[in-house]
């Protein structure tokens, strides 16, 4: 499984913005720094799966950490998102930006 | 205003009319709960003219008379409508919606537990100017987490009235009604400054949400720690697999245990029904509609009712429990390499036992390409209707041999037809949404509620409600097409004196004869395109039908039918056959409840369409191959 996004090495823009959400593993946490889908995915305009993922509670700010992993390519998964439980594929995760928290 | 003028005012209302209320709320948030807990058993359960969105409404009557029509809409996080059932819930708000008067009053339901998704819901609601009330339901729940919430203080922010109220236990009904009856009183007109938010908009309304919730609720003292344990266990990668198989296969069990020997009476009352009024009635075409037509066409509905009830019992129990978001979970990497939506695991593990609970079960599925897609594939698994064909022709014509140990030659055909079924089904799916609904995929977010205790009686109470949607309009449509199907078989009648056996006289012997042409390039005589026409009945019949045109007397006499057609028929025709009964769309039933799930006959024609001609590509190659390999 691609564990990084397009890039492997963390750009200047990400190393400030934070890690995409889709890069992290089982007990990634942290605080979301930034909801920006940076391509159309599955047939959806990038502004539209930023939309719905702001309506899903990834809203800057939000506390997040990834609690499940699906069997195959650990994908899709889980995350507490404030007071929810949310599912997502990494495909969508990608566009949420996390400053991963020191613990 | 005076006291008297108070009670006047209501009375007066509603002789004009009663005052229409609309349930609104994010999915998961006890809506259907708290819309049971008003109505009660008054609902109705329709559709949207044109649109296949349930809609549901229900009526109470308030304690000074007023009567309260309350209309249940479809669960959105936004008014920015993504799907058909969101787009019917802003249209209802809007006032939009053909042939639907705008709403009165809305009540925004919200989980008192969750409260931030639902509270932008009620800042979204009260942008469109009608009087709102928020209902704060689960609050027991809330309560036992330690969660302190200031009511006062969010409502006076919020400038919305807000009920607590447990609806499961009509706790705060009362005061919910009065305060919606007041709502209404007071409302003044304001003009909707409603418009579909952007992102940056979307953000600002979590803001102000944000702000609400810094202000008003206190973080729970008692957080629910349950549904983060539990999942830890059935969302465990392998072992929630696992547990996800086994649950399956005991409620697979449970429809096979539970309603066989129900089934089996409803089919033997039918049919000790249909001889006692063949009793009565003299010879003739009479006799045969009432008996063969009407009594086994209302029978064959009844027939399917055990199981979807046993069906619809697990599945609302496992969706009302939390437990169905997280088998989609599951099930999503599984069902997305096929291109079809996690939630389309259950309804087509649901067809293995019959397709009409399974393409039901379609409704679970929001986004309506992944259901259509669901239901257009759903037919091809192996349901239990085939198994008495598959059975007489394996009997018939495959030998008893051993292959190794216990393994027989015959259960491995079988494996490999239902084996045949589901890879079949899967690569449909994955052809219409790879081919002809390219990038049109729903991407996979959905909320995991929190774990629950189910509501007896709500589970009761939809359990009751899928049967009377089945019989009320499947039920109808299956009624109406048995009927054509019996008139194909036997008008006209057979002249007097006639040798041949009947149905050769019949619309389906001349339809049959006619076919037969088109039909003899994929091995069948013209005896075999015959029983294709009664067959559309239902699958099984064709071992009926079969009976009936080799004038094989007795209707339990299978074995003496496999001989016949093992005497009849080459290998070639046999296995041609058996691939037809694995594609073929010979189910009425199936087809009907296609047309009533889709509401329009466009999807029907397309499945018997497609299904058909797999069906006969399928046996011209198995035949061919056949005949190659020397089963001539």
């Amino acid at each position: 499984m691609r564990r990084f996004s397009d890039l492997d090495v963390p750009t200047a823009d990400q190393a400030t913005l934070g890690v995409p959400l889709s890069d992290g593993r089982k007990g990634f946490a942290g605080a979301i720094v930034a909801v920006h889908a940076g391509q159309s995915s599955g047939g959806l305009e990038a502004a539209e799966i930023e939309r719905r993922l702001i309506e899903m509670g990834f809203v800057e700010g939000a506390p997040v950490a990834i609690v499940q992993e699906g069997l195959f390519g650990r994908d899709p998964i889980a995350v507490k998102l404030a007071d929810r439980t949310v599912a997502l594929r990494r495909r969508e995760a990608r566009a949420v930006l996390v400053r991963q928290s020191d613990s | 205003m005076s006291a008297a003028d108070l009670a006047l005012e209501p009375a007066a209302k509603s002789a004009n009319r009663s005052l229409r209320v609309a349930l609104a709320g994010v999915p998961n948030c006890g809506k259907t709960a708290l819309f049971n807990a008003l109505t009660g058993a008054r609902q109705k359960v329709a559709n949207y003219a044109g649109v296949t969105v349930e809609r549901k409404e229900g009526s109470l009557t308030a304690p000074d008379g007023q009567r309260l029509a309350i209309l249940d809409l479809p669960g959105t996080y936004s008014l920015r409508a993504r799907s058909p059932d969101e787009a019917i819930t802003r249209d209802a708000v809007l006032g939009k919606l053909a042939g639907e008067a705008q709403p009165d009053v809305i009540v925004a339901v919200a989980d008192a537990t969750s409260l931030r998704l639902a509270l932008r819901l009620a800042l979204e609601l009260k942008a469109t100017g009608r009087p709102l009330v928020l209902a704060l339901n689960m609050i027991d729940i809330a309560q036992r987490q330690g969660l302190d919430i200031d009511v006062e203080g969010l409502s006076r922010d919020l400038g919305v009235p807000i009920v607590a109220t447990v609806a499961t236990r009509r706790r705060g009904i009362d005061t919910l009604i009065a305060a919606v009856q007041t709502a209404a009183a007071s409302a003044k007109p304001v003009i909707s400054t409603w418009h579909e938010p952007s992102s940056a908009e979307l953000r600002g309304l979590n803001r102000d949400t944000e702000r609400l919730i810094k202000a008003h609720v206190k973080p729970p003292k008692r957080p629910d720690t349950w549904t983060g344990k539990l999942d830890d266990v059935l969302l465990n990668p392998l072992g929630g697999l696992v547990i996800l198989l086994v649950l399956m296969f005991v409620m697979f069990q449970a429809v096979f245990l539970c309603t066989g020997p129900v089934s089996d009476l409803i089919t033997d009352g039918f049919t000790w029904l249909a001889a006692l009024v063949g009793q009565v009635l003299p010879d003739g075409l009479l006799k045969s509609f009432l008996c063969d037509g009407l009594i086994s066409g209302v029978g064959s509905v009844i027939v399917f009712l055990p199981q979807i009830l046993v069906l619809f019992f697990f599945i609302i129990v496992l969706e009302d429990v939390g437990y169905m978001a997280r088998a989609a979970f599951l099930m999503d990497k599984i069902m997305g390499g096929a291109g079809l939506h996690g939630r389309a695991f259950i309804p087509l593990l649901s067809s293995h036992a019959c397709a009409i609970p399974g393409i039901m079960a379609t409704r679970v599925i929001d986004q309506k390409r992944d259901r259509l897609t669901t239901i257009l594939v759903a037919p091809l698994t192996t349901c239990s209707a085939r198994i008495p064909v598959y059975t007489l022709i394996i009997s018939a014509f495959i030998p008893d041999h051993k292959v190794g140990g216990w393994i027989s030659e015959r259960g491995l055909v079988m494996l490999g037809l239902y084996a045949t079924g589901i890879t079949s089904a899967l690569a449909v799916a994955f052809v219409i949404r790879k081919i002809f609904w390219r990038g049109a995929s729903e991407p996979f977010l959905m909320e995991l509620p929190a774990y629950k205790v189910p509501d007896p009686w709500n589970v009761l109470r939809s359990v009751i409600q899928r049967g009377e949607i089945f019989l009320r309009r499947a039920g109808t449509i299956i009624l109406s097409m048995m009927v054509i199907v019996w008139a194909l078989a036997k008008v006209p009648l057979a002249p007097a004196g006639s040798t041949g056996p009947a149905i050769d006289y019949s619309f389906a012997g001349i339809i049959g004869h006619a076919l037969q042409p088109l039909l003899a390039p994929i091995g069948f005589s013209w005896q075999m395109s015959v029983a294709l026409i009664p067959g559309m009945a239902a699958r099984e019949v064709a071992v009926g039908a079969l009976g009936t045109v080799y004038a094989v007397s007795g209707g339990d006499n299978t074995a003496a039918l496999a001989t016949t057609l093992a005497s009849h028929w080459s290998l070639a025709s046999a296995l041609a056959f058996l691939a037809w009964y694995v594609f073929a769309p010979q189910c009425a039933s199936t087809l009907g409840v296609v047309k009533r799930e889709t509401n329009s006959w466009k999807w029907p024609a397309i499945l018997f369409a497609y299904m058909t001609g797999l069906a006969y590509v399928a046996a011209f190659i198995t035949y061919r191959v056949a005949l190659a390999l020397g089963a001539g």
